[in-house]
């Protein structure tokens, strides 16, 4: 068997609020193999936002200890200098994409420079293939769009927009920390329809983290479900699904039924 | 674009006219006869006094006078300084340019310097290099540029000899074009790195909580997700953004300055419109003084619609609003 894509062994994130320890993540392990779709699932504040950041090397720089091993194809992802780090973000390796998309796209700056400037030089001109992103994403319609800026587009324009950010360097692997959450109900299943198909047309690997179980059901093969910083459960999303071991999972199974109108 | 400084122009007119209007009040509640102050210390005889009257409409009831005094402003005309015996607007037009050359030249190095200290302590990746940047920022912030000119005069001008003490230029002159510019140069520096140095540290100090507030936004995350520079990140998204409320605070500033920098004029005796400003109260020159008045506000007005248009170009998101 060869090595997973993402190895996450034993990661600790503690955070030092003032003399407090928050352990945002407590001893996590988690791997996620070429091509898969891994779900992490949880309340907000169990961590899981964290972890994804963790790995990414995306935490903002506040006081943390951070423990553990994160490996992606067998390199060190925690102690990996910055250069080297940008070369795993500027080609084939990760990227992210976030909750909020107008929060985390630059208000001041054209569409299609936002996502040219995720193009490496080495590729070729970059303006066919920023076109050929938007039409992977499903804007070939809007033409104009690199020419607007964020806050003239809808919501679910911009979380696609994120998403061609993110496919710009072409990565094996995409953090998506709960892409459908600010969108309307009927954008949020386009959008994971969207990323299901550049799941498989890419091979491309997906750690989606989310509450939502609806989203996990739909598209991972795996899932693990957090509870304040530990996974309390892991295991194909169809079993766990069917006969969740810990209560929490199944409460939280229970709550999402609920909420759907779907008696048990 | 056009339209945003259209709108914002319509805006300006009632404010400036509120402003002269009060400022027409102002002048009438000065103690005083005004034709007992043109006569001196003599008694006004009563046929005199009823043709001044007649002549400078000063019984007229006061909306009427309001509207008078309103299409003088209008037509250029801010009344008579009997001080300088000569139209108060002539005496600002003389001294108006200094002032703005002043300005320009001081905010000319106050604006790159105060974004440059700010930026490199926003983004200091050592917080020791942070501290010590602000409160060196600080410290400079806190010095009156009076004091700091007569420093920068002790040094420059009286110890090392490099530059004239004070003035806008020698009594006698024969350079000519390039020589004379640099001539003027000469005499120009010392009140503008004084007024610089005071106005870059506060615009450094917003820089600096503007660019930290920035750093904190989801793009820059963003930015960081997608393998960018350090450098990269701080031309492409975080400068435009962080200099946002640096322009208000600037261009604020700037309005004020052209109203005469009262202190600094005084001490390099730079012929501007804050020594006029100083000179006529001195003088009781109650029209030039009002009439300043006036046209700070003006200037005021003015720039705070330049820094909406600048905002505008450096923000889609006002452009698009509305």
């Amino acid at each position: 068997m060869t090595a997973p894509l993402l190895d996450i062994t034993g990661l600790k994130v503690h955070l030092h609020v003032g003399e407090r320890i928050v352990r945002a993540v407590d001893g996590v392990d988690l791997q996620v193999a070429h091509g898969t779709c891994v779900g992490v699932v949880g309340e907000s504040g169990s961590g899981k936002s964290t972890l994804a950041r963790a790995a990414a090397r995306l935490l903002p720089n506040l006081p943390a200890t951070i423990s553990g091993t994160a490996q992606f194809e067998g390199r060190d992802l925690l102690g990996m200098n910055e250069r080297a780090l940008r070369g795993l973000r500027r080609r084939h390796g990760f990227s992210m994409i976030f909750q909020d998309p107008l929060g985390y796209l630059n208000p001041t700056q054209r569409i299609g420079a936002q996502i040219g400037e995720a193009l490496s030089d080495e590729d070729g001109a970059k303006t066919p293939r920023i076109a050929a992103l938007l039409d992977e994403v499903g804007l070939a319609g809007a033409r104009d769009i690199v020419r607007r800026y964020p806050h003239e587009l809808s919501g679910g324009m911009r979380q696609r927009v994120m998403i061609a950010i993110a496919l710009a360097s072409a990565p094996k692997l995409l953090f998506a920390d709960e892409p459908t959450t600010a969108l309307d109900v009927t954008v949020q299943l386009q959008v994971l329809q969207a990323l299901y198909r550049l799941h498989r047309e890419r091979q491309m690997a997906i750690v989606i983290i989310t509450h939502d179980l609806a989203v996990v059901a739909e598209i991972c093969d795996a899932c693990h479900v957090m509870q304040s910083g530990r996974v309390v459960e892991s295991g194909p999303t169809a079993s766990l699904f069917a006969n969740p071991q810990h209560p929490y999972t199944a409460r939280l199974l229970e709550l999402s039924r609920r909420r759907a109108g779907v008696r048990p | 674009m056009l339209r945003v400084a259209g709108r914002r122009a319509v805006w300006a007119l009632p404010l400036l006219l509120t402003i002269i209007v009060v400022m027409f009040c102002l002048l009438r509640a000065i103690p005083g006869d005004p034709v007992q102050a043109m006569v001196g210390d003599f008694p006004v005889p009563p046929a005199y006094r009823a043709l001044i009257e007649e002549k400078y409409h000063l019984n007229d009831p006061l909306p009427t006078q309001i509207v008078t005094y309103l299409g003088n402003i209008v037509s250029g005309d801010f009344g008579y300084s009997y001080q300088n015996q000569r139209p108060v607007i002539g005496l600002i037009l003389e001294r108006a340019p200094r002032t703005i050359l002043l300005a320009s030249a001081s905010f000319a190095i106050a604006i790159p310097l105060g974004l440059l200290l700010g930026v490199l302590a926003g983004t200091a990746r050592r917080p020791l290099a942070d501290k010590l940047l602000t409160t060196s920022a600080l410290i400079a912030y806190a010095i009156p540029t009076f004091w700091l000119g007569q420093l920068l005069v002790i040094v420059f001008a009286l110890q090392l000899g490099w530059l004239p003490t004070q003035g806008i230029g020698p009594m006698i002159s024969r350079a000519h074009g390039f020589a004379w510019i640099l001539e003027r140069l000469r005499y120009l520096a010392l009140p503008a790195l004084a007024f610089a140095i005071h106005e870059g540290m506060r615009i450094a100090r917003i820089s600096r909580a503007s660019v930290i507030d920035t750093l904190g936004q989801g793009y820059i995350v963003t930015a960081r997700a997608k393998g960018l520079t350090r450098g990269a990140i701080i031309r492409r998204h975080i400068l435009r953004n962080a200099s946002l409320p640096v322009v208000t605070i600037a261009g604020y500033a700037f309005g004020h300055a052209l109203g005469g920098a009262v202190l600094l004029e005084t001490v390099f005796a730079w012929p501007g419109v804050g020594l006029l400003l100083v000179d006529s109260i001195r003088l009781r020159d109650n029209m030039t003084v009002i009439g300043i008045v006036i046209v700070s506000a003006i200037a005021v007005v003015v720039m705070n619609l330049v820094v909406d248009v600048v905002y505008a170009l450096l923000d889609p998101r006002i452009r698009t609003a509305r």
